[in-house]
């Protein structure tokens, strides 16, 4: 168990340390996102209600999600390193587990300026919306760091990754929506408790499957 | 160490192995050689376990940790020095004395003053010589080598030539090459792919 | 190889019978309900046609473990024959669905049915599938990918169905509730008979495709192998 956990965290510090040195993916999803809320400011009708403002939420950080993706396995594609992986003794989920994790923290960094900048252009969000995001991000790095390596065998890499992700997103978006929006979150944030635990062991359980031949 | 009856591999309808046999006995060193295209990486990929045969029996004696591997490409990561790529590769094949030993393998591969750049800076030279320190580095039962020989310079080639005369006895060598002769030597089999 | 395909003209001819007699009972059998008038009709077809489609997803992600667990080739094409069915049949449920909301509510579309709504959700994942499939080289590395992802589809229906259910409130009128089926006797099995003919329907097209694609297969190792 310690052996996994510490190829887990080889794993992640390797990409943590990638990102770092080559500051290309966190400057453009965080622009990127800035920039599709104030795309949201023009696109919102007046008197569009505030909840509106919440689901655009939603779709902002989906879609930042995705443009992070789509690089995810870059570093893995140059060297041909994947088959390096896949050699090394280590269990395969755990290369999944380990780019899940660098992932997240990725994600997270953003949101830490990406939620304020909304609070300041929006609407506040309260302790039940953030928690939305914070469930939702785990769903979104697992299944997503799993859809982009699939992705990544196909000729159409970066075209064919939203349209896997996005129908597996929808239930995100509706615990995380739901959660910031309605008088008992408890259920939204249950429900994507779930949704994360449920993918989270499936994708576990099948990584092996997407690498090997 | 590796026995294989029959070994079919198809990628779809593509036929690219039809009925290979092998037989690899401990300590031995296989070389194989065949026109492009014969499907050498194919079957060496095959035997280190990167795919699984279509069709015929095969049966490889260690286990994935005791295998090393080159292929064509380096499996390197090139935005993290030399030192940075086999640390990690050393942490996951848990390597014993991991710093010690990837001293000693850059040093004697002649990596050492190379060792905090990045092997995006490498010349080709420099980065198959990084990638056959990577296949050496947990001291593998069984070597697997796919054209070790490409892109060494003479000096590169002297030192190839050294390591796998050191360790031929030892250890068990799978090599595919397109120049036969040089290794001819220390081959105790050959298997020539149409 | 002859003899699992030979009864299939006889199931074919026998489904033509039942879909003929379902149509029949559809029209003019079955009382006209007193909610919605004529176009309740298309309920009957609309419902098994559904029903259907759930299945074919769940044949094809049973084959799709198959394939994962002995990575025998015949399991990649029984999935993905029973994903693509699924898919047409799936495309048939938002039609006949569709058609039913223009009849009964005047409108081409309504996000309150939450059976609407799913169905797109999964055609859109399924629609996914597919070009994921063909734009990835034919052979084990594109059949693994296609079974995981055929297992991401299988979970996404409950999950989806449940979130579907959070994000809105349901108009869809109930088929079966706890107390058995809302409909009389002669509706009952008009159901009976067209999710009956429905089903055989599928069948028949599962195995009529299936042989199809085999021998499509076999003639490309033929063609390889005199190469």
């Amino acid at each position: 168990m310690t052996g996994y956990l510490a190829d887990v965290a080889t794993l992640a510090r390797k990409d943590l340390r990638l990102e770092l040195r080559a500051r290309d993916t966190l400057p453009a999803m965080l622009l990127f996102v800035l920039s599709t809320f104030v795309v949201f400011h023009f696109a919102l009708p007046q008197g569009s209600g505030e909840n509106a403002a919440q689901g655009l939420l939603w779709v902002a950080l989906v879609f930042t999600a995705l443009l992070g993706l789509a690089r995810s396995w870059a570093p893995e594609r140059e060297g041909g390193v994947f088959d390096g992986l896949v050699l090394a003794p280590c269990d395969r989920s755990a290369i999944w587990l380990g780019k899940a994790a660098a992932v997240l923290v990725f994600l997270v960094a953003i949101e830490v300026v990406a939620l304020p900048a909304f609070a300041l252009f929006f609407e506040p969000l309260d302790g039940a919306a953030v928690a939305g995001v914070a469930l939702a991000n785990v769903g979104i790095c697992a299944v997503g760091t799993m859809l982009a390596a699939m992705a990544a065998a196909s000729r159409t890499r970066e075209l064919i990754l939203p349209l896997l992700f996005l129908p597996l997103a929808i239930p995100l978006v509706v615990g995380g929506v739901g959660s910031a929006i309605s008088p008992e979150p408890g259920r939204y944030l249950l429900f994507l408790a779930l949704y994360d635990a449920v993918f989270a062991i499936i994708c576990w359980a099948t990584f092996e499957y997407v690498v090997t031949e | 160490m590796i026995q294989a009856r029959g070994l079919q591999k198809r990628y779809g309808s593509k036929r690219v192995l039809r009925g290979v046999d092998l037989d690899l006995p401990r300590g031995g060193f296989l070389v194989v050689s065949g026109p492009n295209g014969s499907g050498k990486t194919t079957l060496l990929r095959l035997c280190a376990g990167l795919a699984l045969p279509s069709g015929g029996t095969l049966a490889i004696e260690p286990e994935r940790g005791r295998i090393g591997y080159l292929g064509h490409e380096s499996l390197l990561y090139r935005d993290l020095t030399a030192l940075e790529n086999l640390d990690l590769y050393g942490r996951l094949y848990r390597v014993p004395e991991r710093r010690e030993r990837i001293g000693m393998l850059l040093g004697r591969f002649g990596l050492w003053d190379a060792r905090n750049e990045r092997v995006s800076t490498f010349s080709r030279g420099m980065v198959q010589r990084l990638a056959l320190c990577r296949a050496f580095l947990h001291d593998p039962d069984l070597l697997v080598l796919d054209e070790p020989f490409t892109a060494l310079d003479g000096e590169g080639a002297e030192l190839l030539d050294r390591e796998l005369a050191t360790l031929s006895g030892e250890r068990t060598f799978l090599v595919a090459t397109h120049d036969p002769h040089r290794l001819a030597p220390l081959a105790s089999e050959r298997l020539a792919l149409a | 190889m002859s003899s699992p395909n030979s009864r299939v003209p006889a199931l074919a001819a026998l489904a033509t019978v039942l879909v003929g007699a379902s149509l029949v009972l559809v029209f003019f059998v079955a009382p006209e309900d007193a909610d919605q008038g004529i176009s309740q009709r298309i309920f009957y077809f609309h419902v098994p046609i559904a029903l259907t489609a759930y299945a074919c997803f769940g044949w094809g992600a049973l084959k799709a473990l198959l394939y994962l667990w002995r990575k025998d080739d015949r399991y990649d094409l029984e999935s993905y024959v029973g994903i693509h069915l699924g898919t047409v049949f799936g495309s048939l449920t938002l039609l006949t669905g569709s058609i039913w909301a223009k009849a009964s509510w005047g409108i081409w579309w309504t996000w309150s049915s939450n059976q609407l709504v799913l169905f797109l959700v999964l055609f859109l994942f399924y629609a996914a599938y597919f070009m994921l499939r063909f734009s990835v080289e034919d052979g084990p590395r594109r059949s693994s990918l296609s079974a995981v992802y055929a297992l991401f589809g299988v979970v996404l229906v409950p999950v989806s169905f449940f979130a579907i259910r959070l994000a809105s409130d349901f108009i869809h009128p109930t088929v079966f509730n706890r107390e058995g089926p809302q409909m009389s006797g002669t509706m009952f099995a008009t159901f009976c008979v067209a999710w009956a003919a429905i089903t055989l329907l599928a069948y028949v097209l599962y195995r009529v495709e299936l042989a199809g694609k085999r021998l499509d297969l076999s003639v490309r190792e033929l063609r390889e192998a005199l190469a």
